[in-house]
C-alpha cells in the first residue's frame, strides 16, 4: 500500500516526517509516473495557485480527477483542501486550476492576512476525545459542504475545519506541523 | 484562540518552502508573478538592481504602492523594512501585509542594532552570509532566514558562497561533541541554545530560501540542490527580456530542481537575461552582503 506525498510546492517534507513516524514509507508525487505507483495520495498546505498551476502543467490534474476517491483515497490540507473542492471562492483574478472533485464550498484566505493565522483546539469526535491542535495559517474555510459529505471538526469561531467524503479528506488546518499524528493514522486506513 | 504565535509565524514560511518569491514594483508584475506561480510578492519601488544604478538612500516603499500591490494578488505580500528601523516595520505590519524583510537592500538605518522582532506580531524574515550570523536573527526574532547573495547583481556567486557556508557549518555542528559546542557559539556569536538546537536537529530552526544573484533557472535549481528550502528572485525577473516566461520556468525548476531534463526544457528561448555584475567591479562599500551585524 504506497502512499505519495504532492512535492509540487508547499509543506510536503512534514508530511513525510510524519508518515516515517507512524512506519509508512512515503515517495515524492511530481509528475505522472510517480502518481501512477500510489493508492494514498496527500496534498500539502502552500500556495494553491502555484500548485494548481503546476498540477496543469506537468498533466497531474485529470489522472488524479479520474482515480481520486476511487482507487486513489486523497487527503488535502489547506491549499490541498482548495485543490479538491468542487467550488472555490476568492480565487486569484482569472480563476485558478484545481481538482475539483470534493463536494465542497471553500472559501480562500477566509481569516485574513497572516496577522490573523491562530491556533485553537478543535473537538472532533471521529479522531478520539483529546482536541486535535489546530494551526491554521491563511487559512481556507469550508463554507458548504454537499450530500454524502460528512462533517467531521468545526472551527469554534465559525466554518468546517475538517470534512470527509468516501475516501476524500479535507482539513484547514496543519496537523503535519503538529506532534498529534491522529489525522494521518485516519487517512491511513480511509 | 491565540493569534500570531511562534508556530503560525515560522509556518507560514514553511508553506512557501519549494516556491519563489518575486520582487515586484507595481500591482500588474505583481499579477504576473501570480501567474506565473510565485509564492509570494515583495512590493517594493525599485528593484535592487535600479538601487544599485541609481544610489542614494533606499528606504521602505511608498504604503500606497504597498497596499495596491496587496489588492492585486491572493499570495502572500511582503515588503522590505531598513535594518534597525522598527518604525518602518510598525507602518508594514499596520499595513496587514503577510511578512517583513528587514533587508540589507536598504540602506541601514542602525549600524548597531537589528529591530527586535519578538515584539511584532507580524513574522520577519532576514538575510545571512553564515550560520552564526543566521542564529543571532532568530535569536531577534527571526522567522524564516535568506542567504543574503549580493542583490542586483544577476551574479549566483555570492549566493552559492553564502548557502555553502551555511549548510557546511551545520555539518560540522552534527560532528561536534557537546564541549566543542560551547566554544563554537562563542565563537559565531550565537546562542548556545540555539547551536545546541541545530547540532541535534542537522538543520535550521527555521526555513531558510536563497537570495541575491539568481537569475536562471538553473541558478534557482542550484541553489535547491545546494540545501536551501526556495528561492527568492529580485532583479532577475523583470529585469530580463521576457518576465512571464522567464518567471514561469525558474518556478518550474525550483520543484523540479533534481530533474535535468525538465531544467533543459524549461530553459529554452526564455530571451535575455538581466546583465550580470561581477563582483570585483563592485567596491566593497558597495556591497550589500556587508550591511548587517
Amino acid at each position: 500500500m504506497t502512499i505519495g506525498v504532492l512535492a509540487l510546492q508547499g509543506d510536503f517534507r512534514e508530511h513525510i516526517e510524519v508518515l516515517r513516524r507512524i512506519g509508512a514509507r512515503p515517495i515524492e508525487v511530481r509528475l505522472p509516473q510517480h502518481l501512477a505507483a500510489v493508492e494514498r495520495l496527500i496534498i500539502p498546505g502552500g500556495e494553491s495557485t502555484t500548485i494548481g498551476r503546476l498540477l496543469n502543467r506537468y498533466q497531474l490534474l485529470e489522472p488524479i480527477r479520474a482515480r481520486a476517491g476511487r482507487d486513489l483515497a486523497v487527503w488535502g490540507t489547506c491549499a490541498g483542501a482548495i485543490l479538491l473542492a468542487r467550488e472555490v471562492l476568492d480565487q486569484k483574478q482569472g480563476g485558478q486550476p484545481g481538482i475539483g472533485v470534493m463536494d465542497i464550498r471553500v472559501r480562500r484566505n477566509a481569516f485574513g492576512s497572516q496577522l490573523d493565522s491562530f491556533e485553537v483546539p478543535l473537538v472532533a469526535p471521529v479522531f478520539g476525545e483529546a482536541p486535535l491542535p489546530g494551526v491554521f495559517i491563511r487559512a481556507p474555510q469550508i463554507v458548504g459542504v454537499g450530500r454524502g459529505v460528512e462533517v467531521l471538526a468545526e472551527v469554534p469561531n465559525g466554518g468546517i475545519a475538517a470534512a470527509r467524503q468516501g475516501r476524500l479528506l479535507a482539513t484547514t488546518f496543519h496537523p503535519e506541523l503538529t506532534d498529534d499524528d491522529r489525522v494521518h493514522r485516519y487517512f491511513m486506513e480511509l | 484562540m491565540e493569534k500570531s504565535t511562534w508556530t503560525t509565524k515560522v509556518g507560514l514560511a514553511q508553506m512557501l518552502k519549494g516556491g519563489v518569491i518575486m520582487d515586484v514594483v507595481t500591482p500588474e508584475q505583481a499579477r504576473i508573478a501570480e501567474e506565473a506561480g510565485a509564492v509570494a510578492v515583495m512590493a517594493l519601488e525599485r528593484v535592487p538592481a535600479d538601487i544599485r544604478a541609481q544610489g542614494g538612500v533606499a528606504r521602505m516603499s511608498d504604503p500606497e504602492l504597498i497596499v495596491a500591490i496587496k489588492e492585486a494578488v491572493t499570495i502572500p505580500v511582503m515588503a522590505k523594512a531598513r535594518i534597525g528601523h522598527f518604525v518602518e516595520a510598525q507602518v508594514l505590519e499596520a499595513l496587514g501585509i503577510d511578512y517583513i524583510d528587514e533587508s540589507e537592500v536598504l540602506t541601514p538605518a542602525d549600524e548597531e542594532h537589528h529591530i527586535n522582532k519578538h515584539k511584532f506580531k507580524i513574522p520577519f524574515v532576514c538575510g545571512c552570509k553564515n550560520i552564526g550570523e543566521g542564529l543571532r536573527r532568530v535569536a531577534e526574532g527571526a522567522a524564516m532566514l535568506r542567504t543574503k547573495g549580493e542583490a542586483g547583481t544577476g551574479n549566483v556567486v555570492e549566493a552559492v558562497r553564502h548557502a555553502r557556508a551555511v549548510y557546511s557549518e551545520i555539518r560540522r555542528l552534527q560532528s561536534m561533541g557537546e564541549d566543542e559546542l560551547f566554544v563554537y557559539a562563542k565563537q559565531i556569536q550565537a546562542p548556545y541554545e540555539l547551536v545546541r538546537q541545530v547540532a541535534e536537529a542537522g538543520r535550521l530552526p527555521v526555513v531558510n530560501f536563497a537570495a541575491g544573484g539568481i537569475a536562471t533557472p538553473a541558478d534557482a535549481a542550484l541553489m535547491m540542490q545546494l540545501g536551501v528550502d526556495g528561492v527568492f528572485v529580485g532583479s532577475g525577473i523583470f529585469k530580463s527580456g521576457d518576465p512571464m516566461k522567464r518567471a514561469r520556468a525558474i518556478v518550474e525548476a525550483t520543484t523540479h530542481y533534481n530533474d535535468p531534463e525538465i531544467i533543459a526544457e524549461v530553459s529554452k528561448g526564455l530571451g535575455e537575461a538581466m546583465v550580470g555584475i561581477n563582483l570585483e567591479q563592485i567596491p566593497a562599500e558597495q556591497r550589500m552582503a556587508q550591511r548587517g551585524w
